[in-house]
């Protein structure tokens, strides 16, 4: 119990990752809690490549942490722009409420 | 080792109850914040395991610009109003026991998989540095980084590029109405279209139209 191994930042990662998976699959309100849950899996992944370096003493783990980090960024500022767009064009960013591909 | 349980376990906690808190929030700008709160503990458990600079990073990467540019696009589209219902309408709650069990499935794969680690763990080939201790952790990662990883380093800078370009291109827009220098028509003007020499008879005025 006192002694912190491996498994802990596991289990962590894996907590985080079906909470954000959760927050995907039940979200009512709007996309931008979406994304939100995206980097919450993208930070549980982190989480698991950050204690596996650490504990194993391979850098490699930490280098795909940092390619990680700049994919994600990346891809909030690509998903907010799009965001930006739908509102200023449909008025509503609900999740209901886009269905223009049902069609 | 009774400190770092203690403060694995503070900041793992304050984790996941803001993770859930990000999720089922009323409030947009609260999921924001609570995603700051998360990051932040997460920074502190790399930093306590010895990955400062990964810890850093995220702190600044993410509180400082992800975190950041939400808020901000949470308050330009004004959607703090709208109160989170998650189960609205019957028509699209349909999805949801099928969500929870899918969910559910992959946190017990996870947790099965942190088993296997426990009960054989010499099935991984632990391929252990040469990690001296006058060397700090970002010092080791700049010499891995920028010698074996040079070529996904830069590949990462073009990704930022893309993604920057990508984000101006989406979200300009023309507008009527507002003035703007032309540096072509500034240059091209010619002298007959600006000045015009008016004989003035004495008298009478003369007539501009304008």
């Amino acid at each position: 119990m006192t002694e912190i191994d491996l498994g802990h930042y596991l289990t962590l990662g894996a907590v985080i990752f079906s909470i954000g998976v959760i927050g995907i699959f039940l979200n009512r309100k709007n996309i931008i809690v979406i994304l939100m849950s995206i980097e919450l899996i993208l930070l549980a992944v982190n989480i698991n490549l950050v204690s596996f370096s650490i504990y194993l003493g391979d850098l490699s783990g930490q280098v795909f942490t940092l390619f990680i980090l700049t994919v994600a960024a990346a891809e909030a500022a690509i998903g907010l722009a799009i965001i930006v767009v739908y509102y200023r064009n449909s008025g509503t960013i609900r999740v209901e409420q886009i269905d223009k591909l049902k069609g | 080792m009774l400190a770092h349980a203690i403060f694995f376990y503070i900041f793992s906690i304050i984790a996941v109850i803001s993770a859930i808190m990000v999720t089922a929030s009323k409030n947009t700008v609260h999921s924001v914040f609570f995603l700051i709160l998360d990051f932040i503990s997460i920074s502190c458990l790399f930093i306590m395991i010895g990955a400062e600079f990964i810890g850093m990073i995220m702190l600044i990467v993410y509180v400082g610009a992800v975190a950041v540019l939400f808020l901000f696009v949470v308050m330009m589209l004004n959607v703090a109003q709208q109160k989170n219902q998650w189960f609205l309408s019957k028509s699209s709650s349909g999805h949801i026991p099928i969500g929870l069990i899918i969910s559910a499935v992959i946190f017990f794969e996870l947790i099965i998989v942190v088993g296997g680690w426990k009960y054989k763990p010499n099935l991984v080939n632990l391929t252990t540095s040469s990690s001296t201790d006058k060397i700090t952790n970002t010092h080791s990662l700049g010499q891995v980084l920028y010698t074996d990883y040079i070529h996904i380093f830069q590949i990462s800078g073009m990704i930022l590029l893309v993604a920057m370009i990508g984000a101006i291109v989406l979200t300009f827009r023309q507008r009527d109405g507002v003035k703007k220098q032309s540096y072509l028509k500034q240059i091209s003007r010619e002298r007959s279209e600006g000045v015009e020499v008016l004989e003035v008879p004495s008298n009478k005025g003369v007539k501009i139209d304008d």
